[in-house]
């Protein structure tokens, strides 16, 4: 197997073909925020939170979506991207409507720990309420729009490993979110096998077992790695 | 002759929230004595019963949002009054519950008048009204907004509430003349 080397932050990794450059950053023992990005879904870049800096060009390239070369030299702590780091969670916060004192996954939820993280404080931008709905239709779960960062884990995860699709992304800007089936309840989306994989890798509280109240939610955010481990693998959790 | 104090004037403030923040802050329990060597509290829902805010005053925590006309008059006199303001708490920090009425702002009427029907008319179980006691009865703004953004704040203090080691931890370093590190889970969660 042939081997990529190049430098993190100065330090030199070496990493095998077809690794991304998040996979160099965490070899390096560098520790990068990520939201959208989740070991064994595909990346999409979406969050923005995983941006280095090429040292060659100075460009921002998303990590987890940008496969590592010989000879890259990527940068991970400039001022620069603290700030944009920074300003892409409180832009988050800014855009929904993500009230941590009641929500199911207080406690749980990696919205809120990359707030932390990233040491915001408060929302520099003032937030846009917008007036989304909650789909309680399926009997077993529920989707809070209010709570959803369209990270798109949920329709990966549908996807690429439950091969169920039964999620997917309409419309555009803030008009932007996540479908069940053709715009449909999901409770009538007849494609769901209520596996609740996306329940388990939504980031936040957006989706959620309706049995859990406040700070109750319990994540299983490793499912999707376990699961394409043992399929590509044959690499089982009780090995 | 008096010898002029050498304690910090300290002042709590509460606006639209539901106190919990200062249940927090009581729950500081014996370390209150300890506070009370190095502060003279001059004004403050729990500490005292002084209807005015005074001058020059040297912190002050402040909880809640600023959801009515009594709020917004209250942030402006004490940020003019006061060296450091302390965001008190999820709703100071973000509006949190007290903003949620802000969801319908774009409905017939807005979010005051959504709130109000909701509240007084359609739950009433009896003698549905509206509150009216014009200058007794603070009238509601039509957008809940989280301190920042009415006057500049110097120290933003989030959680729902904030736990008492959280908030000793924020004022103990003020004390000292110090300004306090808000960093990581235990300074800076959500919620």
């Amino acid at each position: 197997m042939s081997v990529h080397t190049l430098t993190v932050d100065g330090v030199e990794v070496a990493v095998p073909e077809g690794a991304s450059l998040l996979d160099a950053v965490r070899a390096a023992g560098v520790e990068l925020p990520t939201l959208c990005h989740l070991d064994g879904l595909s990346p999409v870049g979406a969050c923005r939170l995983c941006l280095v800096e090429m040292e060659s060009s100075g460009h921002l390239q998303p990590a987890c979506a940008t496969a590592a070369g010989e000879g890259m030299a990527v940068l991970t702590q400039t001022p620069q991207l603290q700030h944009y780091r920074r300003m892409a969670v409180e832009l988050f916060f800014a855009e929904g409507n993500h009230v941590c004192a009641f929500c199911v996954a207080n406690g749980n939820c990696e919205l809120q720990d990359v707030a932390v993280a990233v040491g915001m404080d408060h929302s520099r931008f003032p937030y846009q309420y917008p007036n989304r709905r909650v789909d309680a239709s399926h009997p077993q779960f529920a989707i809070d729009h209010h709570r959803c960062i369209l990270c798109t884990r949920c329709v990966r995860v549908c996807d690429e490993i439950e091969g169920a699709h039964v999620w997917d992304v309409a419309n555009r800007g803030s008009e932007c979110s996540i479908i069940a089936g053709l715009d449909q309840p999901w409770g009538e989306v007849q494609a769901c096998t209520s596996c609740g994989k996306c329940v388990d890798v939504c980031p936040t509280g957006a989706i959620f077992r309706k049995d859990d109240t406040t700070g109750e939610k319990e994540a299983n955010r490793e499912r999707a790695g376990l699961l394409r481990s043992a399929r590509e693998h044959h690499q089982w959790q009780n090995q | 002759m008096t010898i002029p104090s050498t304690k910090l004037r300290f002042a709590t403030v509460w606006l639209a929230g539901c106190s919990g923040c200062h249940m927090s802050f009581l729950d500081l329990d014996e370390w209150l004595f300890e506070l009370a060597e190095h502060v003279d509290v001059v004004f403050s829902p729990v500490a005292s019963d002084l209807k005015t805010y005074p001058e020059q005053v040297d912190v002050c925590l402040v909880e809640g949002a600023v959801a009515n006309v009594d709020n917004l008059e209250l942030a402006l006199q004490l940020r003019q009054r006061t060296r450091l303001v302390i965001s008190f708490g999820d709703c100071a920090v973000t509006g949190n519950v007290p903003a949620l009425r802000n969801l319908w702002a774009d409905v017939d009427g807005g979010s005051r008048q959504s709130v109000l029907d909701r509240s007084y008319l359609e739950l009433a179980d009896t003698g549905a009204q509206h509150p009216h006691a014009p200058g007794i009865v603070p009238e509601l703004l039509e957008r809940v907004r989280p301190l920042h953004e009415v006057i500049p704040v110097d120290l933003y203090l989030p959680g729902c509430p904030p736990s008492a080691e959280r908030i000793r931890a924020a004022i103990e370093p003020l004390l000292r003349g110090e300004t306090p590190a808000m960093e990581g889970t235990a300074m800076l969660q959500f919620g």
